[in-house]
């Protein structure tokens, strides 16, 4: 096995020097390659990161390749481009995957060669098959928001009608997790905390699906509405669905009465938190992800360090901040100010 | 002249009818098929009429409510008008990949003339419709002239919209409330009519007017036998006198053009405008139009028999969602919907009179 491994790290090394000798000025830098793969590079989330990647990148003297699936979801062409940063002699690989367990054999590949491999956002399945992750707690973005919805309430909480707007039947753990977080922090028994909808709790009036956009939030507010007009709380797994729920909402004049909380902290969220829309919002930081991510690959290029996980959980935590401009008792928050000036997208 | 000659005399005895399609003697079941054969939108309402009374029953005041059945009405006016472009497109028996992403990129040029250059609004709307007519017209310049697939053409133009569109937008949303602020006109379909329970937007409004303009004109224009015809047999068209060219580009024009009101409908069915929505509009076009019984191999089928099309799926998806089950249950059924469509359709087809 050892053997197998020195011959494909010595496979890559010559594959390595291969483009070296085919591309002299770049040898001549000897600068620290390192690959950035995100799943798209339309979604401002994304493109924060490539910002946050590349100005690190500069900073450090990193030489550093971005990639991207064509669609949220593209396997194939995140796959491709691992191979090619192995090919390309990089450090390291940040990486937000778009199938988080097919993608495994493919980091297997990449470590094995020697190269750093950082799950940016999206842990993979399971969690250690990446050197590190470096994510938010989309349990606790969750909670945060649940804790004050709940508080903001106060005794009328246990009355309240809750539209829960998740992100896709096929329940990928990103929603899951803010989803189950929300509950946990407004107070509901979650059952099954590894799936949605299985709550019992007559508070809840349905789940439905919003793909994460604007006409998807609106469609799904619409069906729940239909379910029970008098719904007072919604969560949403993000701003857009939220801006979509909205609509929903203002199109039978209920815009007023009714609690809405998401999850992102992108510029145009954290706008309409200002302008009332959405009542908080859990702020997470993706240039941070990126940044710190770089910082690892230059660590681990220079003495071979890598990088530890918050203590007490089993990845590195970006941070998460509630925004809102009206603060309950007892959840922290940061001012819609303060959110404006960290927003990305 | 009275001298008739002796085989003439036979002529006499001859049957004097003219010759005539036996009408009588048809079973019940050929009838129905000699029905749906003459009106090819009967299907779709049929079934439009029994899901309706089906989930009626089922859900009684919470689904047979003037709220509900109008917020069907709401909820397909995007797909409902994609549906009308998609259905042009499909009489000629091509396809139209590409009408989701024409829409998103007229609305995201409606929102970017008006908020990143300043221009009033009312020019902004027309750059956008221009634009989304301006991509048709690719669309029927590359099929009717360079004579490429319309699968593949639309196929091509489907991604290099999409990406321009993401391009050209950095995938940044114009947030409803900047719009209903500095460019109410761009929110202009949202704007409703309301009596009773009952909800009109001016996009589901806009909707079956639209298709009830399009039915006419393709039924009653010259232009519109047109594409009847050019779908059919584009060569029999030829040499009967039909440009089939100059029809052809007209009918991916006049696609691009309500795609480009679709996106308009869309700007005031959520709000904002955002890039990345109507993604999936080219499937769910499609899906209006097959439910609705026109034929992918084009010249049959009625414009009408998209509309129920596309509140069928409607009903469908609301009609479940109040009955709380999985929203997978909706996909699954909708597929079946397809496929007896087309499976009713082929009978159809086989009428002998």
């Amino acid at each position: 096995m050892k053997s197998l491994t020195t011959l494909k790290t010595a496979l890559f090394a010559a594959a390595a020097l291969g483009v070296m000798a085919s591309a002299p000025v770049y040898a001549a830098s000897h600068s620290v390659g390192a690959c950035l793969i995100t799943k798209t590079d339309t979604n401002p989330f994304f493109v924060k990161m490539k910002e946050g990647a590349e100005a690190k990148a500069a900073e450090l003297g990193v030489s550093l390749k971005s990639y991207a699936g064509k669609v949220d979801g593209d396997h194939e062409t995140q796959v491709a481009a691992i191979e090619t940063c192995i090919a390309d002699g990089a450090k390291g690989i940040l990486l937000t995957a778009s199938d988080t367990s097919s993608i495994v054999s493919a980091v297997q590949q990449a470590r094995d060669a020697g190269l750093l491999v950082i799950a940016l956002d999206t842990p993979l399945e399971p969690i250690d098959s990446a050197d590190a992750t470096f994510a938010t707690d989309n349990f606790l973005a969750g909670e945060l928001i649940g804790k004050w919805a709940a508080a903001t309430l106060g005794d009328e909480a246990a009355n309240a009608k809750i539209a829960m707007l998740d992100l896709a039947v096929s329940q990928p753990s990103v929603g899951v997790l803010r989803d189950q977080g929300f509950l946990t922090g407004f107070g509901i028994d979650v059952k099954d905390p590894g799936k949605w909808g299985d709550e019992d709790d007559p508070r809840i009036v349905g789940n439905d699906v919003t793909a994460g956009n604007e006409e998807g939030g609106r469609r799904a507010m619409e069906n729940l509405l239909a379910k029970d007009p008098m719904i007072n709380v919604v969560y949403t797994i993000n701003e857009p669905a939220a801006a979509g729920a909205y609509e929903a909402l203002k199109a039978i004049g209920r815009e007023n009465d009714v609690l809405i909380v998401s999850v992102d902290g992108g510029c145009p969220g954290v706008a309409n938190v200002k302008d009332g829309v959405i009542g908080a919002t859990s702020q997470q930081y993706p240039l941070l992800m990126a940044s710190k991510g770089i910082e690892a690959i230059a660590a681990w290029a220079k003495d071979g360090t890598k990088p530890v996980p918050t203590e007490g959980k089993d990845f590195f935590d970006t941070g998460v901040a509630l925004v809102t401009d009206k603060p309950a008792e007892g959840v922290e928050s940061i001012s819609v100010a303060e959110g404006m000036d960290k927003c990305w997208g | 002249m009275s001298n008739t000659q002796e085989f003439e005399k036979a002529a006499a005895t001859s049957p004097t009818a003219v010759a005539a399609f036996t009408t009588h003697d048809r079973s019940a079941v050929k009838q129905i098929q000699h029905v749906l054969h003459q009106s090819p939108w009967m299907v779709p309402l049929i079934v439009l009429i029994g899901s309706i009374l089906v989930f009626g029953l089922l859900l009684g005041q919470k689904f047979f409510s003037p709220f509900a059945l109008t917020l069907i009405l709401q909820q397909v006016q995007i797909v409902g008008i994609l549906g009308a472009a998609q259905s042009l497109v499909i009489l000629t028996a091509g396809i139209d990949l590409s009408v989701g992403a024409i829409m998103v990129l007229s609305s995201v040029v409606m929102g970017l003339f008006s908020f990143r250059y300043g221009l009033p609004t009312e020019l902004a709307v027309a750059a956008g419709i221009a634009c989304g007519t301006f991509c048709g017209f690719i669309n029927g310049f590359l099929v009717a002239v360079m004579k490429l697939p319309p699968f593949i053409v639309t196929l091509g133009m489907w991604q290099i919209v999409l990406a321009t569109n993401f391009l050209y937008s950095a995938n940044e949303t114009i947030r409803a409330q900047d719009i209903a602020e500095q460019a109410p006109l761009l929110q202009f379909f949202g704007n409703k009519i309301a009596f009773g329970g009952a909800v009109f937007t001016f996009g589901a409004i806009f909707m079956v007017l639209l298709v009830l303009f399009l039915a006419y004109v393709l039924k009653q224009t010259a232009w519109g036998r047109h594409v009847y015809a050019v779908g059919d047999d584009p060569e029999a068209a030829e040499l009967s006198g039909v440009q089939v060219k100059r029809t052809l580009i007209s009918v991916y024009m006049l696609s691009g053009l309500i795609c480009a009101f679709a996106g308009w409908a869309l700007i005031g069915r959520i709000g904002s405008v955002s890039p990345t929505s109507g993604q999936l509009g080219n499937i769910e076009s499609i899906t209006a139009v097959v439910i609705g019984g026109i034929s992918l191999f084009g010249g049959r089928g009625s414009i009408m028999g998209m509309l129920f099309g596309a509140l069928i799926v409607g009903v469908f998806s609301l009609g479940l969602r109040l009955l709380g089950a999985d929203a997978q249950w909706t996909y699954l059924l909708i597929g079946v919907l397809i496929i007896a469509a087309v499976s009713v359709d082929q009978w159809i087809r086989k009428v002998s009179v």
